[in-house]
């Protein structure tokens, strides 16, 4: 018998979910967090569910996991002090970064400009030179290096990074400098830019290096404690950590190259809602993941996660490939605001965060917040979390009524108001991942989830004419469904920066399978047999003297003329135009994916489509300008097949669904309730 | 005779109320529609200028053509003005001309394409985008000859014309432009990517339209016109004195010897209403420096000054026009007769930032700002390499932003938005070049309690033979310092040839020959101090000295002594800070300007290697004669 094991971090809550592997049982649980070492939850829940469920610890074969412990450390600055060798010549490349002040005209004026993620102080340079060409223009001047080395000594560096000028096309002078420095500092971990990034552009490739240098002790530390936990607990399990781009990396790896790692946390629930979508028999979903303070969206389309070339942790944007979700500061804490001077409401991004968090949890806020708007409305019952936690209604009418105060408008206009704002500013997200990239949001679902998503995704359906709106079985854990049910995945890539007209399908094709040679021996070495694998081949490509590159999708072997088509193709539904020039493959990239988990979702019993079984209560609520009469349900009485009515709302533990007038609920064979209008 | 618009539908929009969930929709939605239209251009623009540093304008505008959302105010009402023709649907507009469109686009490098979007027979909004072309041909690379004589020395001009009639493309239009340029696949490609994006913007306006309905969207941009009329009508009242002030600065030459060129404008307030004169103003150029500054262009640049210098809250739009009388005398520097050449109008149009700030700031010195905002330095680089291609770059670089309430300057920063570096290994990939060194330039930066912003000092190894040009400023009249901050350093260009020789350029130049091997320093103005230096904490001028921003002999301007190890010499510090103290007096100057114009031109030579140019003189005409 052989378990996977799931387990997602989260600021509050850590989430657990065993998945048999043989019958796709799964048992699930959630844990306080421990945020001082958050290693400590994640390894005594497991084993708490793994007793409870009586599942051995030699049972369980892989041990899952998403975290935040990356984007953590550089959103509150605890990361290592970073040491920085740069060409002579290049010591302020940090500083200077690409000359760009975000903002329009005057912006300047207001911008603080960021600290270097590695000190100046700690930026050294070596005398040397390598051409565009690969050429080396001038030796490495290793005497003069050793000497500098002395700098970083005296400034107590924690890691080191090596990012040498055109080292993308040879990368001799940065793996001596690494054999040098580790002979001068030895025990300090050392990143060259050749093995994180080896990619035109020396700004990106060296703080994107960089970033995996800062991050570097504190993700090798956590994973050790993990692994020596895990040990302790006396599994077997091969721990697997799920990186930015939704595919799984090895505890070894993710300790060489913890910069994959940065947006972990989300990529596990996009990864989850593939999974439900998939079950539920929806290829193509845009995510809705909304909490607190933020909410994250996320185009799904085939089953496939849209990728994106970037991954971004607040100030800090960096080449490492991420799940293509894109984040607003719009949540259940956002405050609503009316400036003085424009009249305007305004929803966010000020947040009233956990504490004192909104009016109507009654732990000291007064400020108007989603959340509040919600309760004003009656969308929120008063008893949250099944009844441990009571909403102060009270508090929030006196929050939202300084809203319609100051808009001259009446509490319930003024609540709805609020809501109307955060949605549209959700739907400003959706937009980037959808309409701006050339997709039409009715192809898709919608699907909800994260603390609040559920009791907002009716309405953004019907603004975004998604549907249906899928919320998932128990929303709040749908991160750990994800970590669990992804696969392991090695990349490589080459700079090939060559006109189509320049080259052949042979000469492309000696660069791929030499690509897929090595991604194919790494993953092997991670356990994964060669015939098992599934290799996907990307072109990065361009017109010849365009700055950016779209990714095209290349069969093993097959002609360059097909991409090339493809690309046409692609920019002009993109860009709505195709040029006369020819097309230059800038990057060669082969991803090498392991086996998935054969995890099937668990049946739920099948009633008789009437819900009355699980009805709590009537209750109130204000939708569409007049005060309803609807219905509160438990949802974990709803059988497959029940259709709920709107207005209604769905309770369970960790989140609540709102179903509108004009809408219907039907749960389907896995609990899944999917919302469409009548 | 202006233009006419025709409309098949002859029924007005009809004027709804919008309630303000509605209006902050529209507004939310309006500003992504910009955000596409900027990012739809840089992914498939072709030439660096455009691509990489983003020089190019997005705007969206309604049916009379005033700004709702973009950045330099709205250009389609001088258009509209000028133009002697019909407006149709299907129609879409290209031009280059600045005397066609009152100056609303400056020099004829910039492109600008005009859609009027049409819904159902009517006019509803206006979308467009304007973006410097690399090269539009003319006498020399990058088509901004130093010493033109009139704007037909200039390359391409291009009077409005419909690039598309009632949805006709005009192929041939197209391919008679792209004939005068030495690099028509980046103009083609850049052309298209204006176009892709004004289309882009024109479906989101009629999405808003599909959603809210016509006369809301109509009502609602009227309304967002109208909020930022009150909010700027309640700042002016507060911010702005009746009595009058101004402000003056220069741009140092204009490259065929004369220099430098005063900007002086004064400031005033007349009931709700502010007075901008810019009477005192040196005389126009015979070279290209002249800068054909649109009265709307400068209204824009004005509230967004007031917006991000008191309440950047505030979202702009041309709403407050009404609020702003600009009066620019003709045949000065801002205001030429045709046909004089504009092509070199960066510095004036940067200078003219400086002197906003200036202005708002006189009688608020918290809220001042140093000196900076010199100019976008240019470099030209173009040849035929040894396997014969031609290759042609056109680059921008960056200096120091000033000192500022809020802190230091940046160092090497863009004061322009959304600009970016090009990556040196893309130069080296793409261009027979190699850049030797890339760091900001110690103590180029004023002194200040909030230091300016160190210049760039870029080393270009140029791997072939070819010719190069050079634009930049701020290298005679130093950017100024304010409230106790001293002035940030001055620009120079230094050609180390391979030989060995070494020979001080001009900071404009054209037809510089370069050979295999040479080296070119091209080292920007730093920004200059805000503060007292004297309040700067020694040990961040200590690190400052670790960092190589600041040297050890540079420390010593903020009266700071380092030990032989780098710390702070306290007693030292404390000694040198007295003397300092005792010299110079408590009383601080709000300005700090240098040694003053005469000096400057009596020390020219002997501190910048170059000779001091001569004053300016206004001509009554001899200009050359052309038929408009």
């Amino acid at each position: 018998m052989s378990y996977r094991l799931g387990v997602d971090v989260g600021g509050t809550f850590t989430d657990l979910l065993v998945i048999d592997e043989a019958t796709g049982r799964t048992v699930r649980d959630k844990v306080p967090s421990t945020p001082d070492d958050p290693s400590r939850a994640v390894v005594s829940g497991a084993r708490q569910l793994c007793e409870a469920a009586g599942i051995g610890a030699a049972e369980v074969g892989m041990f899952l996991h998403g975290t935040t412990v990356a984007t953590n450390a550089v959103l509150e600055g605890k990361i290592a002090r970073v040491g920085l060798i740069v060409t002579e010549g290049y010591r302020h490349i940090l500083q200077i970064a690409r000359s760009l002040v975000p903002g329009g005209l005057a912006a300047w004026i207001i911008w603080p400009k960021p600290q270097p993620l590695a000190p100046l102080e700690a930026t050294i340079e070596a005398v040397e030179r390598i051409g565009a060409d690969g050429a080396v223009v001038r030796p490495l001047d290793e005497a003069k290096l050793r000497q500098s080395l002395e700098t970083l000594r005296r400034e107590r560096v924690e890691a080191v990074t090596v990012c040498l000028m055109n080292a993308y096309v040879n990368a001799a002078h940065e793996r001596r400098v690494a054999a040098i420095v580790a002979e001068e500092l030895p025990g300090i971990p050392v990143s060259i830019s050749a093995d994180i990034l080896p990619e035109m552009q020396e700004y990106e490739r060296a703080l994107t290096t960089v970033a995996n240098s800062a991050v570097r002790p504190t993700v090798s530390r956590y994973v050790g404690n993990l692994d020596r936990e895990l040990k302790a607990w006396g599994t077997p399990a091969k721990l697997n950590l799920l990186r930015s781009d939704g595919g799984l990396m090895t505890a070894d790896k993710s300790c060489e190259a913890p910069v994959n790692l940065l947006m972990s946390g989300p990529a596990g629930g996009v990864a989850g809602a593939v999974w439900v979508a998939r079950n539920a028999g929806f290829p193509n979903v845009l995510t809705l993941d909304m909490g607190g303070t933020s909410t994250d969206v996320a185009l799904i389309e085939d089953f496939q996660p849209k990728l994106r070339r970037e991954t971004s942790v607040g100030h800090l944007t960096v080449r490492a490939s991420s799940l293509d979700v894109k984040t607003v500061g719009a949540g259940g804490g956002s405050i609503a605001a009316v400036p003085e001077l424009t009249g305007a409401l305004r929803v966010g991004p000020q947040s009233a965060g956990a504490v004192p968090g909104p009016a109507a949890y009654g732990k000291g806020g007064t400020e108007p917040t989603v959340t509040d708007a919600n309760v004003v409305l009656g969308y929120l019952p008063e008893d949250l979390l099944g009844g441990t936690f009571r909403l102060d209604r009270e508090a929030a009418r006196r929050a939202v009524q300084k809203i319609a105060d100051a808009l001259g408008i009446g509490l319930m206009e003024a609540a709805a108001g609020i809501i109307a704002i955060v949605n549209e500013n959700m739907f400003g997200a959706l937009r980037l991942v959808s309409v701006q990239q050339g997709y039409d949001p009715r192809d898709f679902a919608l699907m909800p989830f994260g603390g609040a998503g559920p009791l907002h995704g009716n309405a953004m359906a019907r603004l975004m004419g998604s549907w249906p709106v899928i919320v998932p079985v128990s929303p709040g854990v749908l991160c750990a469904y994800g970590d669990a049910t992804t696969r392991l995945r090695v990349d490589a890539q080459r700079s090939f920066n060559r006109l189509v007209t320049d080259t052949c399908d042979a000469e492309v094709g000696a660069v791929i399978d030499e690509i897929i040679a090595q991604v194919t021996a790494e993953l092997e070495a991670e356990g994964v047999p060669a015939a098992d694998q599934e290799l996907r081949v990307e072109l990065d490509m361009r017109y010849a003297g365009q700055a950016f590159e779209l990714p095209m999708f290349s069969p093993r072997g097959g002609p360059i003329a097909d991409v090339v088509a493809r690309f046409d193709a692609e920019h002009k539904r993109l860009f709505t135009f195709n040029l006369e020039v020819p097309q230059e493959i800038v990057n060669i990239r082969v991803i090498a994916l392991g086996t998935a988990a054969r995890v099937e979702a668990e049946e739920i019993p099948r009633g008789d489509g009437n819900p009355t079984a699980a009805r709590v209560k009537d209750h109130q609520l204000w939708m569409d300008g007049a005060a309803r009469d609807g219905t509160i349900y438990d949802r974990a009485r709803l059988r497959a097949g029940d259709i709920v009515r709107g207005p209604a709302i769905v309770t369970e533990m960790d989140s609540t669904t709102l179903i509108h007038i004009g809408h219907t609920g039907e749960v389907d064979s896995f609990g899944n309730i999917l919302i469409r209008p009548e | 005779m202006p233009a006419r618009i025709i409309e098949t539908n002859p029924r007005p929009f009809a004027e709804v109320a919008v309630d303000t969930v509605t209006l902050d929709i529209i507004e939310n939605a309006l500003r992504n529609a910009r955000i596409e239209m900027d990012a739809t251009l840089v992914r498939t623009a072709m030439s660096p200028g455009i691509r990489e540093q983003g020089d190019a304008f997005p705007l969206i505008a309604d049916a009379e053509g005033r700004m709702i959302v973009g950045q330099f105010g709205s250009f389609i009402d001088g258009f509209l003005k000028g133009w002697d023709g019909e407006i149709e649907d299907g129609d879409m507009i290209f031009l280059s001309d600045p005397y066609s469109c009152e100056g609303a686009i400056s020099h004829a490098n910039d492109w600008l394409v005009l859609l009027p979007v049409y819904r159902d027979g009517r006019l509803l909004a206006w979308t467009a985008m304007f973006g410097h072309q690399s090269d539009i041909g003319g006498k020399v690379a990058g088509s901004m000859p130093i010493d033109a004589a009139s704007i037909f020395e200039e390359g391409v001009r291009i009077p409005p014309v419909k690039i598309w009639r009632r949805g006709a493309y005009n192929a041939d239009l197209v391919k008679l432009v792209m004939h005068q340029t030495r690099k028509p696949d980046w103009c083609t490609a850049d052309l298209n990517a204006l176009i892709a994006s004004c289309r882009v913007a024109a479906r989101r306006i009629h999405e808003m339209c599909d959603r809210f309905g016509e006369d809301v969207y109509v009502s609602a941009t009227r309304a967002l016109l109208e909020r930022n009329y009150r909010a700027m009508k309640a700042l002016i009242a507060q911010a702005i004195s009746e009595e009058p002030i101004s402000f003056e600065d220069y741009v140092c030459d204009d490259g065929v010897g004369f220099g430098p060129y005063r900007i002086r404008c004064t400031m005033w307030r007349e009931g709700e209403k502010v007075v901008l004169d810019f009477d005192g103003t040196d005389p126009q150029s015979a070279a290209s420096i002249n800068f054909y500054l649109n009265e709307n262009m400068f209204k824009m640049f004005f509230g967004i000054y007031m917006i991000m210098v008191f309440d950047p809250q505030i979202l702009f739009n041309d709403g407050f026009y009404p609020l702003i009388d600009v009066r620019i005398p003709e045949g000065s520097l801002l205001k030429p007769r045709f046909p004089a050449a504009l092509s070199g109008r960066t510095h004036a149009l940067g200078r003219i930032f400086d002197i906003l700030g200036g202005l708002l700031g006189q009688k608020t010195p918290e809220f001042l700002n140093a000196a900076g905002f010199s100019s976008s330095p240019h470099l030209m680089y173009s040849g035929t390499d040894s396997s014969g291609r031609w290759f042609q770059l056109f680059q921008i670089g960056f200096g120091g932003i000033p000192g500022r309430p809020l802190g230091d300057g940046p160092d090497g920063h863009s004061l322009w938005p959304g600009f970016t570096n090009v990556p040196n290994e893309f130069l080296e990939r793409y261009f027979p070049l190699r850049i030797e060194r890339y760091e900001a330039a110690p103590d180029s930066g004023g002194a200040g309690l909030h230091r300016g912003g160190n210049g760039i000092h870029m080393t270009y190894r140029f791997l072939e033979s070819g010719t190069v040009s050079i634009h930049d400023d701020r290298w005679f009249v130093p950017p100024w310092g304010v409230n106790g901050g001293e002035p940030g350093a001055r620009a120079r260009k230094v050609l180390e040839r391979a030989d060995g020789t070494t020979e001080v350029v001009p900071n404009k130049i054209d037809n510089l020959k370069v050979e295999r091997g040479d080296l070119l320093h091209f080292i920007t103005w730093g920004g200059g101090g805000w503060g007292d230096p004297l309040q700067r904490a020694p040990e961040l001028v200590a690190l400052e000295v670790r960092q190589g921003l600041v040297s050890v002999e540079g420390a010593r301007r903020y009266g700071v002594v380092l030990t032989g190890d780098g710390a702070v010499d306290e007693g030292e510090t404390q000694a040198l800070r007295d003397r300092i103290r005792a010299q110079r007096g408590n009383q601080l100057p709000v300005f700090n300007f240098g040694p003053g114009i005469e000096v400057l031109r009596a020390r020219a030579l002997e501190e910048t290697g170059l000779p001091a140019p001569r004053q300016p003189v206004w001509r009554t005409r001899n200009l050359p004669l052309a038929a408009e």
